[in-house]
Formats: C-alpha cells, sequence, structure tokens
C-alpha cells in the first residue's frame, strides 16, 4: 500500500513498574525478558510498531495478558504510554497537550468499551448525544445528530430508554451510536462483542461489517477471538507478552504464519473462507476452456467445481489471463493441510 | 509500602516461636498482681501524680474560644439564617409579612406524596400517617423543629462530606489523614461533642447543627470515596474518550454514575443528623429530644412514650424515604407530554398546597391542629407502666438481682481490683500475639495516657459495663444468627426487627429499660444490649450465609450430623465474620454508654454527661476520648484477630 497510514504507531513501550522511563533508559530502550523479570518491571507493550491505513480494519489479536488493551489504551492516551510516537495526521499524539488531546477526542475519535461504558442515569438519547453534549453543541444539533446514530444501529423508538432497560446486544448498539455520533475518523473498538452471547455477537458482527461498508471509518479493533478476527478483519496483527509477532492479511496468516504460536491460532481457522484460490494454484500451464476460476475466489467457493472435475481447470486473473491451474489433489491438501488429519 | 510488602509476605515463612497466648496472660497477671500487692502504686496510679491534661484542655478552649470569637460568631449568625427560614417554612410563619406557615395539611399531604414518588403506595401511606401521628398528639411544633434543624443540616453536612471525600480522591496523602481522623470522630460519642461546641457556640439551635457535623460528615465522605473508586473503568475511559475536561467528567460522569452510594451516604447523614439533633438537647436544642429529655428526667413514661414514638417515627420516614430514592430507578416516559403528566407527584402537592392554603383562610383548623383536636395516649401508657412496676416487676427483679450479682457485681469488682500494669500488659501481649509491636504498643499508649489523665477508675467501669452488655449481646444474638441462617422465615422476621431497630434513635432505648428495670448497672446494660445485639445477630447471619455450599454439602456427604455440621463446619468458616459482628456490637455498646448516663451511671459517660453544664470542657473531652480509645483498642485488636483467621482459612 503506498497511501499515507492513518495512524502510525513506532516503537510503543508501556512497561508497569515504580520507575518505568528510568527502567527503559537504563536498558537502552531495548530490555529483554530477563532485564524485566530481574528488574521488577512488567512490559505491558513491548517495542510496537505498525500502521493503520484509511478505511482498513485493522484486528488486534491476542489472549488475556497480551497487552493487547493496553495498547489500544496507549495508542488513544487513556494510559500514557511510556515511550515511542502514535503519528496521527501529520502529529505525534505523545506531544499533545491535554486541552489538545480533549479537542481530538471530541471530532476525531470514537471508542467502543467491552462493558458498553453507558451512563447508567442517562437515556438512550442522552447517551448518544453525551460526546456532543460536552463538546458544546446546542441541544436541537446534538438530538438531531444523535436520533440519526440511532436510527443507524437500529434503535428507533428506544430513546427514552434507560440502560438498564436494555438487552447487551442493544446496550452495545447504543454504546456504537455513542462512539460514532462526533463523526470519528479514527474509531477504537476494544472487544466490542467479547460480553456478547455467541448468537448476539454473531448478528452483531454482522451489523459492524455492515456498518463499515458504509462508512468506510479507519478502524482498531481489539478481540481475544481468533474467529472474529478473521471474519472481520482486513489485517490481523497477534500479540504475545507485550510484542507484535505477526501482522499480516488473514490469508498469509494462515497460509505462511510466522511462528508456531501463531500457527497454534491460525490451526482451526476455516481455511475455506480464508484461502484463495490464487495463493493454492500450482504455476503450471493450463488451457483456458469453459470453466475458469478467480485467483480471488476462496477456496470453498471453488471447492465443489475443483473436486468435480476429472482435469485440473485453470485460474485466472481479474484480466482473464492464466496464472495457473489447480487440482483435485491441490484442493484437497489446502483444505486438510497434513497436520489436521 | 515496604511495611505492607512485609506483613503480606510474612505467612509465608514460618513464624518466629511465641509463647502460647494464654500461657503469657498468665504470667503477666500474676507477675502483675504480685508487684501491685509488694508497691501499691502498681495497683492503683495515685492521683497526685496524674497530670491536669484536663484543665489545661480546658483552659486552652477558654483561650480559644475567646480568640476564635468573631469566627464563631459569624458563622453562628450565617448559619442561624437557613435555620430562621425553615422554621418559619415549617411551623413559625413570617410574623413581619403576616404570612402564616405551611398549613399542617400540606405538609402531611406532602409526605404521603413524597413518599409515593419515592417508593410507591406503602411508602405514602407509611409516611402520610407518621406525619398524621404529630399531628394528632399534638407534637407537630416540636417535631417541627427538631426537622428544620435536620433540613439545614443535612444538605450542609452532605455537601461538605462530598467535598472532603472528592479531596481524599484526589489525594493520597489526605485520604490517610481523613481516614484516621474520621476513626476516631466516629469512635467518639455523639455527646462528647458537645462540650467543645459549647463552649465555641454557646446553647441552642445552631451549636446542635455544629455538633451534628461531627458524625454526619465522616459517612459521607467516606461514601464519596468508595462511591468513585466503584464507577467502572469502562465508563470513566468512555467519558474521557468523548472528550471531557476533568470538570465534565467529574459532575457529568463519576458523580451520577456513583450516585447509588453517595445516596447510601445521604442516607447515613440523615440519620446521624437525626441522632445527634436529639441528643443536642442537653445542650439547649429545642424540639421532640428536649421534651423526651424533660419526660424521661421527670418519669414521666407515658409522655416520654409519645414522643419517642414521633421521634422514631420521623427516624424510620427519613429512611426508607431515603432507601427508597436510592433503590428507585429512572422510568422512560412518553416523550412530548405536558408538564402534570410528566411530573404528576409535584402538581399534586402544588394543587394540595393551594386549597389547603386558601381552606386555612377560612378555618385556622387547616393551618394549625387546634389543641382541643389532639389525643393523647400517655395516660394508658402511664397506668400500663404502674401495672408492669407493680405486677411485673416482682418477676423482673429476680433476673435483675441474680444478673447483678453473677455477672456484674464479680465483673466490676475484677476490673476495679486489676492492677494496671496487668490490664496494660494482657492487652499488648493480645496485640503482640495478633499482629506485632506496633499493635502491643497501641493499647498501652491509649490506655496508659487516661490513667495519667486521672480516668483510670471511670475508664475500668466503662470497660466493665461494655464488657458485660457484650457477653449478653454475644449470649443472646449468635444463637438468634445461627437460627436466622437456618430458617428463611426466621431470616425475614429478625432482618425486619434488625432494620427497625437500628433507625431508633439510642435515646428512645432509656424508655422501656426504665420502666421495666429501674435504674442500676444492669439497666445500663439492658439498654446496651437493646441497642447493640443486632450486629453479632447480623453478622453471624451474614458469615453463616457465606460459607460455601460446597463445604456444607461435603459435610453432609461425609455424614455430619446437623450439629456437627453447625459446630465443625459452619461455625469455624463464619467466625472472622462473627468476630467483626462483636467488633461492632462493642462500638454500638460504646456509643450507648454516654446515653446510659440520663439514667445514673459512674462511667466515662457520667463524666461526658456531668461536664456539660459546668462546661468542663477537658473533662468531657478527654472522657469522650477514653470512650474513642476503649472503641479504637477493640476494633484493632478484634480486626488483627478476625484478619489471622481469615488468612488462616484463605480468605484475606
Amino acid at each position: 500500500m503506498t497511501e499515507q497510514p492513518k495512524i502510525s504507531c513506532r516503537h510503543l513501550w508501556k512497561v508497569f513498574g515504580s520507575d518505568p522511563a528510568g527502567f527503559l533508559a537504563r536498558h537502552a530502550h531495548a530490555p529483554t525478558s530477563e532485564n524485566f523479570a530481574a528488574g521488577r518491571h512488567i512490559g505491558a507493550v513491548r517495542d510496537v510498531s505498525f500502521d493503520v491505513y484509511p478505511g482498513e480494519i485493522l484486528i488486534v489479536m491476542g489472549l488475556s495478558g497480551s497487552g493487547k488493551s493496553t495498547l489500544i489504551r496507549a495508542i488513544t492516551r487513556l494510559n500514557d504510554p511510556t515511550s515511542g510516537e502514535i503519528i496521527f495526521e501529520g502529529k505525534d499524539l505523545l506531544k499533545a497537550s491535554s486541552a489538545e488531546l480533549i479537542e481530538i477526542r471530541r471530532h476525531k475519535m470514537g471508542m467502543v468499551f467491552q462493558h458498553f461504558g453507558l451512563l447508567p442515569h442517562r437515556t438512550v438519547l442522552s447517551n448518544v448525544a453525551f460526546p456532543l453534549e460536552v463538546r458544546g453543541a446546542a441541544r436541537e444539533e446534538r438530538d438531531a445528530r444523535a436520533r440519526e446514530m440511532i436510527r443507524l444501529v437500529g434503535l428507533e423508538g428506544r430513546e427514552n430508554y434507560f440502560p438498564r432497560e436494555l438487552s447487551g446486544g442493544q446496550q452495545q448498539r447504543v454504546g456504537i451510536a455513542r462512539s460514532l455520533a462526533v463523526g470519528p475518523d479514527v474509531w477504537f473498538l476494544d472487544e466490542p462483542f467479547s460480553a456478547l452471547d455467541p448468537l448476539i455477537r454473531r448478528e452483531m458482527q454482522d451489523e459492524f461489517l455492515r456498518l463499515q461498508k458504509l462508512l468506510r471509518k479507519t478502524i482498531v479493533f481489539i478481540t481475544h477471538d481468533f474467529d472474529e478476527a478473521i471474519r472481520l478483519g482486513d489485517r490481523i496483527g497477534i500479540m504475545k507478552d507485550g510484542k507484535l509477532v505477526q501482522l499480516a492479511t488473514p490469508e498469509v496468516m494462515v497460509s505462511s504464519p510466522a511462528d508456531d504460536y501463531v500457527r497454534e491460532f491460525t490451526r482451526n481457522a476455516p481455511r475455506d473462507r480464508v484461502l484463495t484460490v490464487g495463493s493454492i494454484a500450482l504455476p503450471v500451464p493450463a488451457p483456458l476452456n469453459g470453466v475458469n476460476i478467480l485467483a480471488s475466489a476462496k477456496i470453498g467457493e471453488a471447492a465443489p467445481i475443483v473436486l468435480a472435475s476429472e482435469k485440473p481447470i485453470a485460474v485466472i486473473d481479474a484480466e482473464g489471463r492464466s496464472i495457473g491451474a489447480i487440482d483435485r489433489a491441490a484442493m484437497i491438501r489446502a483444505l486438510y493441510p497434513e497436520e489436521r488429519t | 509500602m515496604n511495611g505492607g510488602g512485609q506483613a503480606l509476605a510474612a505467612p509465608q515463612f514460618a513464624p518466629a516461636p511465641r509463647l502460647p497466648l494464654a500461657t503469657v496472660v498468665v504470667a503477666i497477671i500474676l507477675l502483675g498482681a504480685a508487684a501491685a500487692w509488694i508497691w501499691p502504686p502498681l495497683q492503683r496510679w495515685p492521683a497526685e501524680w496524674a497530670i491536669p491534661f484536663r484543665d489545661w484542655v480546658t483552659q486552652a478552649f477558654v483561650w480559644f474560644s475567646a480568640a476564635a470569637k468573631p469566627v464563631t460568631r459569624a458563622l453562628s449568625w450565617l448559619l442561624s439564617w437557613p435555620l430562621w427560614l425553615s422554621e418559619a417554612l415549617l411551623f413559625r410563619g413570617f410574623p413581619a409579612l403576616n404570612l402564616p406557615p405551611l398549613p399542617w395539611v400540606a405538609i402531611v399531604g406532602g409526605t404521603a406524596i413524597l413518599g409515593h414518588w419515592a417508593g410507591g403506595r406503602r411508602l405514602a401511606i407509611f409516611c402520610g400517617l407518621s406525619a398524621f401521628y404529630l399531628a394528632i398528639f399534638g407534637l407537630w411544633q416540636d417535631a417541627m423543629q427538631t426537622l428544620s434543624i435536620v433540613l439545614v443540616t443535612v444538605p450542609l453536612a452532605a455537601a461538605l462530606g462530598l467535598a472532603l471525600g472528592l479531596w481524599a480522591t484526589r489525594n493520597a496523602r489526605v485520604e490517610r489523614v481523613l481516614n484516621s481522623v474520621f476513626d476516631v470522630m466516629q469512635a467518639t460519642p455523639h455527646m462528647a461533642y458537645l462540650g467543645p461546641v459549647v463552649i465555641l457556640f454557646g446553647f441552642g439551635q445552631v451549636p446542635a447543627m455544629l455538633a451534628t457535623f461531627g458524625f454526619a460528615l465522616p459517612p459521607m465522605a467516606r461514601c464519596t470515596i468508595l462511591g468513585l473508586r466503584t464507577v467502572p473503568q469502562d465508563v470513566i475511559e468512555a467519558g474521557r474518550m468523548a472528550g471531557c475536561t476533568p470538570r465534565q467528567l467529574l459532575w457529568k460522569v463519576e458523580i451520577p454514575a456513583a450516585e447509588k452510594t453517595l445516596m447510601l451516604g445521604l442516607n447515613q447523614v440523615v440519620m446521624q443528623t437525626l441522632a445527634m439533633v436529639v441528643i443536642a438537647s442537653l445542650v439547649g436544642a429545642s424540639g421532640l429530644g428536649q421534651k423526651l429529655l424533660f419526660s424521661l428526667q421527670q418519669l414521666q413514661i407515658g409522655k416520654a412514650v409519645e414522643q419517642g414514638v414521633a421521634i422514631t417515627l420521623i427516624a424510620i420516614v427519613l429512611d426508607r424515604l431515603t432507601q427508597a430514592y436510592m433503590r428507585k430507578v429512572p422510568e422512560h416516559s412518553a416523550p412530548k407530554t405536558g408538564f402534570i403528566v410528566r411530573h404528576p407527584h409535584i402538581s399534586l402537592f402544588l394543587l394540595l398546597l393551594a386549597a389547603s392554603g386558601a381552606a386555612a383562610g377560612f378555618f385556622h383548623a387547616f393551618a394549625v391542629l387546634p389543641k382541643e383536636l389532639t389525643l393523647s395516649y400517655g395516660g394508658p401508657i402511664n397506668s400500663a407502666v404502674r401495672w408492669v412496676s407493680k405486677e411485673l416487676f416482682p418477676y423482673i427483679k429476680p433476673l435483675r438481682d441474680w444478673l447483678t450479682v453473677w455477672l456484674m457485681l464479680p465483673l466490676r469488682n475484677f476490673y476495679l481490683w486489676l492492677p494496671w500494669p496487668v490490664m496494660l500488659g494482657v492487652l499488648a501481649a493480645i496485640g503482640y500475639h495478633f499482629s506485632g509491636w506496633r499493635l502491643a504498643l497501641l493499647p498501652v499508649c491509649l490506655f496508659g495516657f487516661m490513667m495519667l489523665a486521672g480516668f483510670w477508675e471511670p475508664l475500668m467501669l466503662t470497660i466493665y459495663l461494655v464488657t458485660g452488655a457484650t457477653i449478653l449481646c454475644v449470649l443472646i444474638g449468635i444463637p438468634i444468627g445461627i437460627w436466622a441462617a437456618h430458617s428463611p422465615r426466621a431470616a425475614r422476621v429478625t432482618r425486619g426487627v434488625c432494620d427497625t431497630l437500628q433507625t431508633f434513635p439510642s435515646f428512645i432505648y432509656l424508655i422501656p429499660v426504665i420502666m421495666l428495670f429501674q435504674t442500676s448497672d444492669v439497666s445500663n446494660v439492658i439498654a446496651m444490649l437493646a441497642y447493640a445485639t443486632v450486629p453479632a445477630i447480623r453478622f453471624t447471619y451474614l458469615g453463616l450465609l457465606r460459607v460455601p455450599a460446597a463445604t456444607t454439602e461435603a459435610a453432609v456427604a461425609s455424614g455430619a450430623t446437623k450439629w456437627q455440621r453447625l459446630r465443625k463446619v459452619e461455625l469455624p468458616i463464619a467466625f472472622p465474620e462473627i468476630l467483626l459482628g462483636i467488633n461492632q456490637t462493642i462500638m454500638m455498646a460504646l456509643a450507648m454508654v454516654a446515653i446510659t448516663a440520663l439514667i445514673g451511671s459512674r462511667d466515662l459517660g457520667q463524666e461526658i454527661y456531668k461536664a456539660l453544664p459546668g462546661a468542663d470542657t477537658g473533662r468531657g473531652l478527654l472522657a469522650g476520648l477514653g470512650i474513642a480509645f476503649i472503641g479504637i483498642t477493640a476494633d484493632r485488636l478484634i480486626g488483627a484477630w478476625a484478619m489471622q483467621r481469615k488468612r488462616l482459612l484463605g480468605m484475606a
């Protein structure tokens, strides 16, 4: 991608302990795990660098304690990182004064929380209008905007309900509407669906994809659920012990995991819905005939055709040129790699 | 930081070998007794060696009150205005403007409407009837006078407590200091606040209000700290991400989200204020409390009961109203409706006010209930009391005498004989055994100070009364708690009784005690008993309830009988909780010590009471501190014991 990133994190560190900055300085900004163990400090985020591009959904995945929540709080400066840079619109967020930070949050950032973070004493309407209220918008203006957001997330008619009168899924819809009310450029979601039942979670994921199709926000999405990451993410970053282990598209991650830790996650990934035909096509010339398969098709879509055919089938790119072929054996290998059988 | 770490780490290692506590205690008693026999000053600290702290304190206060006169005058003047306004509204009227007070009909109706708004129909009926009681039994003016102090003090104390609490949440050092100050403030009996306040502000309503602050501030500040601490992290982060300034975050997010806990604080403020206003009648605060005090002193039990019931009703109404409001959940209303639909209660009250105001213009009885229309049941009560003392006392007397001979006298003689080195030594040994050197030093310093100040005998007599009361409380409370834990119906009844008993201002307990037992040490103990058994019951019940179901089931599966289960499984696990209940019981018994002085005693409470009229600040204040010291010592020692048990059970 040659596009300008929306957010760039450079060498981000978040260290907990009695003297985090001094600890980092003493170890030349590169403490090892042994240093941490010996120095009574904890490295929650360790030298993390990545870019988020406009309009993409970047998923940060990790188990509890991996540092993903600390990372998102460092980027949003809910908890200031110990060192590093966060370039947002050409400026280092870490150098922003608290007044500038408030301005940025009031206009350019939105965040959704795992346990919703709704204000229990306010109605749905008033919750959604809250960010507009604190930035000083007039009542009519903020109510109109809030109603628009409530309609967007499908909660029309519940404007005067209080949070406790809503189901979990509905409450998170309110959280989503509130986070979108200011029209943010960057949208942070911190395990937004983890507190919901599996069925509702699925429904909310679809809702999320629908909204993103409509809004095209730049998104940083935290989850501990690899299936969710694969389903929603354009790119996925996997965190372990505060470090970013691998950052790649779901397909690259499944087809070539960086290490055993990542492989463990991808083992049960729905390969038929992640891998594309292009990535498993054999580089052999095959005659174009009546039936060809697009390289960008997921292998699950192509499998019935390939498995039904005696002969290899040509794989073509978007322009219709042949880039290789795929046969039964290759398809079966891709669907059922050895380690799973 | 370091100390905390070590304390936490300590149980990891094998403890240093210690002599068993019992051995140490016996050794101290024998040694102390022998030493005291050889050299009498070790038995009783000679009076001529006492250090005149009390005179110093008195002189300091006299000097200070003179120096602070402009400030105290200004403060009194400032506070007298809101008080004047609320008294004018409730019962005095505005003679200068020729305006009457709010008609009693409107206030009774308004109370019912308030009850309906906060808690529904049942509360409305209760509130309305309670207010009507005040009117129909001719206690209206006194009740309104008491109420006006409450109405003015509560908002002030709540606001001040909130501010202190907020300050503490912003600054860890402030929190530490406030916490220790609050500990002492809350352990000092209500009455001990009156002395200094009288010196500084004189007698009357305003000093009563100021004395109230001492008791009403700590719970409010503590609830503020707790409430703000427990706002969910998500909510605060959502507020920050919405772009709140720190001020917006506090007022629009944190305080509203902590509303429930803050309301609990407000409830405490209201109850403490009422309790204090009643006691403040000792320094000339007029109102129901004063009338009750007069009735008690003249042994007019019938009147006292009427007034006591009135105070109790006010207390319960205020308690239930604030609690109902705390539980009240916002309901959504249909948008775009009129004022009357959205605010039916306010509308109804305005209507009632207009109607009763108009009616009062024609019939004076609507404005002020005429004396001819009021009732009294004091007469029948008086004859009942006469009957009781004639018919029942012969039966109660043996119980009283039996308790006196077999419990109270031996205890009293024991404490009075106890050489002071033995007392201090045993307490230090207990403190050292359960915690360490610091806890060993604490009781020695506190009690040693009281001894040097010449308060040893009243101190011992206080401990004696409290010990007696605590023994009885435990004997009565724990079985009730066990019973409640094993029978849901018993639990329901017990909870209702406990809740009601705890709302009574402590004064009230004196009425039946005088009726039944007349004046004696046993009466004092019984009054403490009525007041202080509740926590023993409640903590036993809660402790047993918290025993994990799996543990009980395992005991049943092992073939334990009901009795074995209780003795070998449930009670040991609930023991730390029960200890904390006993701790609370001691605290409440101590709070009652000062009150029972009204019916005669020789303990620290009596010292406080005697110091009041003579403005002997040092005597009253030091005696009050003495009670606080007993409380703090008991609290720390029992707390350390409970902590040790909890750690052993892996529950800390």
